[in-house]
């Protein structure tokens, strides 16, 4: 069977390319060509960080997402009173994040630890980002340290995530810059709880991913 | 090698498909009240930026360009993909397509797949043919859900399922889910849907998906979703299935800072959707074990060779141009023959199948270009479709249809002045019996459906040359 496949495949792929280089003809240098792409749209933002991070608060709260500013020693304090506001007990935290963000009076069960039902059945997680977009309120993780893997963000259903000032640009394509990675991208950018409106158009938050999303900005 | 775009070939043409639904009010207030809304929030949030022409001409230059390179991206994109852990295949048709990804799930000895919701695999008819294989696709999208479960075509590129308001959801659901009880609130409807999926996302081994878009240097895709059913998809199963048409093909990640802008606002209004996904191949300890790409033509190298028509592989299918053209406003998508839907379809479908099997679309237009003022990449659908139209006109004068013939005579007739004016004679002789105060009311056989739908006005007893050289004979007569 698998040579089945394989045969064809090949044939397939000579084939494909052959009638790319028919139809297209002699073609010019691809990196001379590309470097003429005309770029006039705005990279750099032009906000300074208070209107910046006002911009975000705004645009988080938009597309439903909550937004307690706080600093770095009260990160711990302002954890504990989101999740006891809501009545949470079981809440996962990712791997790799600096304990010393978190409550010592809460009991975290580990990421590593969490099998996919305790993912499933969990209240909630914890976790940082890598950057965080202003214009358009969004979170941006790349999975690191901190982050958790993809399915952490995902199975639950509340999300508190920790950005620090110092992460949130003003537009997409400075979010884009640095998120480059050489090693093989591998990104989730979240915009408030997930969503849907297929039914009559009418937005309705949380289908499959987490309902709630909090984030709790460190100035 | 056989190219095939969902059902087109047998469907019915346009104008013909188009009459009963134009006849179902509940389809059109449906679908009008969808469509206001999605454009109505567009408009918003296209104003509130100062470079959307800016971010369209870039968009527009970067499928260009990757296009005029199409070849040399694909080649880059199956090195970085294939380093990654990834395994790129590549399919001709979409039969070839469909088997590949069938013998894939055998030889991982699945008969379930879950699936995002992905254009291509409609165009392939992918679960048809994993149905016939003996596996059941199982789609999570909430629209195609809904579509799924209902059997019923989709109406939209983007929301599927918005022909169908919440009573009709309800019906299907009810039965399909056996939820008697189960009342018509979105709120309700969607929360039994995340119920019905979820032990599907935590059991089902493979996964299916399309893309939007495949980064050339890193190898990476990207998938574009607001519910998290695609997340589920891309990270919960052991295998990973993404079909892909070649031209979904960018040159760099880089180049998401322009399409992740004007994808979200053009498709369904937001500033950004809630989750993008962007994964390279395999990442150990995280997500699929296994990946594999289908690079799918099925009629696109067809279309990359006519220079004219090139433009139409630009598309990044945001739906932006069905939301706003009058004429898909008024027949929803179900009247196109195949998921690609309105303006867009018009044009991708009958260049993929060949003209022959969809006549019908190029003329499903007024050609009132709203559609190329809100394409993100600037695809300029009215000139495709004037250009199509003439290819119409070409095929059907090598095959000698009595329309072609009337048109040569015309020409003929037209090209000298004696001519015309002896066809102008005949013609008043000719409707004498047709004409009742200055109209003509029916004209017979087939050119009876003309006037069916439009008024006539007889021709005049003395044209403006007769007048003329009347009026220099009684001059002449006056003067002497």
């Amino acid at each position: 069977m698998a040579g089945i496949i394989e045969g064809t495949m090949t044939d397939a792929r000579e084939a494909i390319l052959q009638r790319i280089r028919a139809a297209l003809g002699p073609t010019a240098d691809p990196a001379s060509d590309y470097a003429a792409v005309p770029r006039e749209y705005i990279r750099e933002g032009r906000l300074d960080s208070e209107a910046r991070l006002h911009l975000f608060r705004e645009r988080l709260r938009d597309y439903d997402t909550t937004v307690v500013e706080t600093d770095a020693a009260s990160v711990p304090t302002t954890i504990l009173a989101i999740l006891r506001s809501n009545g949470q007990k079981k809440i996962i935290a990712a791997d790799g994040l600096p304990p010393q963000l978190l409550p010592p009076e809460f009991r975290f069960l580990p990421e590593h630890q969490a099998t996919v039902e305790d993912l499933n059945d969990c209240d909630g997680i914890v976790t940082l980002c890598t950057v965080a977009i202003a214009w358009t309120g969004t979170i941006g993780l790349t999975h690191g340290p901190g982050e958790g893997a993809r399915r952490l963000t995902l199975l639950p259903d509340r999300q508190l995530c920790i950005v620090r000032a110092d992460q949130v640009v003003e537009t997409v394509p400075e979010a884009i810059e640095r998120l480059v990675s050489t090693s093989g991208p591998r990104v989730t950018l979240i915009s408030g709880p997930s969503a849907t409106a297929d039914i009559e158009m009418t937005r309705i938050r949380g289908v499959h991913g987490p309902r709630s999303l909090d984030v709790i900005l460190v100035r | 090698m056989t190219i095939r775009v969902g059902e087109t070939a047998t469907a019915p043409s346009f104008q013909k498909a188009a009459l009963p639904l134009l006849e179902d009010a509940q389809l059109r207030r449906n679908i009008r009240h969808a469509t206001d809304v999605i454009q109505h929030k567009r408009g918003l949030v296209v104003a509130e930026t100062t470079d959307w022409q800016d971010l369209r001409a870039a968009g527009h230059a970067i499928k260009a360009h990757t296009l005029r390179h199409l070849d040399h991206y694909l080649l880059q994109f199956e090195k970085a993909c294939t380093a990654a852990g990834g395994q790129v295949h590549w399919a001709s048709d979409a039969d070839e397509a469909n088997q590949i990804i069938a013998a894939l799930v055998r030889q991982y000895d699945a008969n379930e797949v879950i699936k995002i919701k992905t254009m291509t695999t409609d165009e392939t008819g992918l679960n048809e043919a994993l149905e016939h294989a003996g596996i059941h696709p199982v789609e999570t999208d909430l629209g195609e859900l809904i579509l799924q479960l209902g059997r019923e075509k989709p109406s939209h590129i983007v929301g599927p399922s918005l022909h169908i308001n919440r009573s009709q959801v309800r019906a299907i659901f009810r039965e399909q889910m056996h939820l008697p009880d189960l009342s018509d609130e979105p709120e309700k409807l969607t929360a039994a849907a995340r119920r019905y999926l979820r032990e599907k996302f935590l059991s089902v081994k493979i996964g299916v998906s399309g893309a939007n878009f495949l980064m050339a240097d890193t190898g990476s895709v990207c998938i574009v979703e607001s519910e998290g059913n695609g997340r589920m998809c891309l990270t919960m199963p052991d295998v990973l299935i993404s079909l892909a048409g070649i031209e979904k093909i960018i040159p760099s990640f880089r180049d998401l800072e322009v399409f992740l802008q004007l994808l979200p606002r053009s498709a369904t209004g937001e500033r950004m959707n809630p989750y993008n996904s962007v994964w390279t191949g395999i990442h150990p300890g995280d997500g699929p074990r296994h990946f594999h790409v289908v690079l799918l033509d099925n009629g696109r190298t067809g279309i990359l060779a006519d220079q004219e028509a090139r433009q139409t592989l630009q598309c990044i299918r945001c739906g932006a141009c069905l939301n706003t053209c009058p004429v898909y406003r008024q027949t929803s998508g179900l009247a196109y023959g195949s998921g690609y839907s309105g303006p867009i379809g018009a044009i991708v479908t009958p260049q993929l199948v060949g003209l022959q099997h969809a006549q019908s679309l190029p003329y499903a237009s007024s050609l009132c270009g709203a559609c190329y003022e809100v394409c993100p990449v600037k695809i300029n659908i009215p000139e495709v479709l004037i250009h199509l139209r003439g290819r119409v006109v070409r095929e059907q004068k090598a095959a000698l249809d009595p329309e072609a013939l009337a048109m040569k005579m015309a020409a003929a007739i037209f090209a000298s002045h004696r001519r015309f004016e002896a066809a102008q004679r005949l013609g008043r002789l000719a409707q004498r019996p047709l004409v009742s105060k200055g109209w003509v009311r029916g004209l017979p056989g087939m050119l009876g459906n003309w006037t069916r739908v439009r008024d006539l006005r007889a021709l005049p007893p003395q044209t403006f040359r007769e007048w003329w050289r009347k009026r220099g004979r009684d001059h002449r007569g006056n003067n002497d």
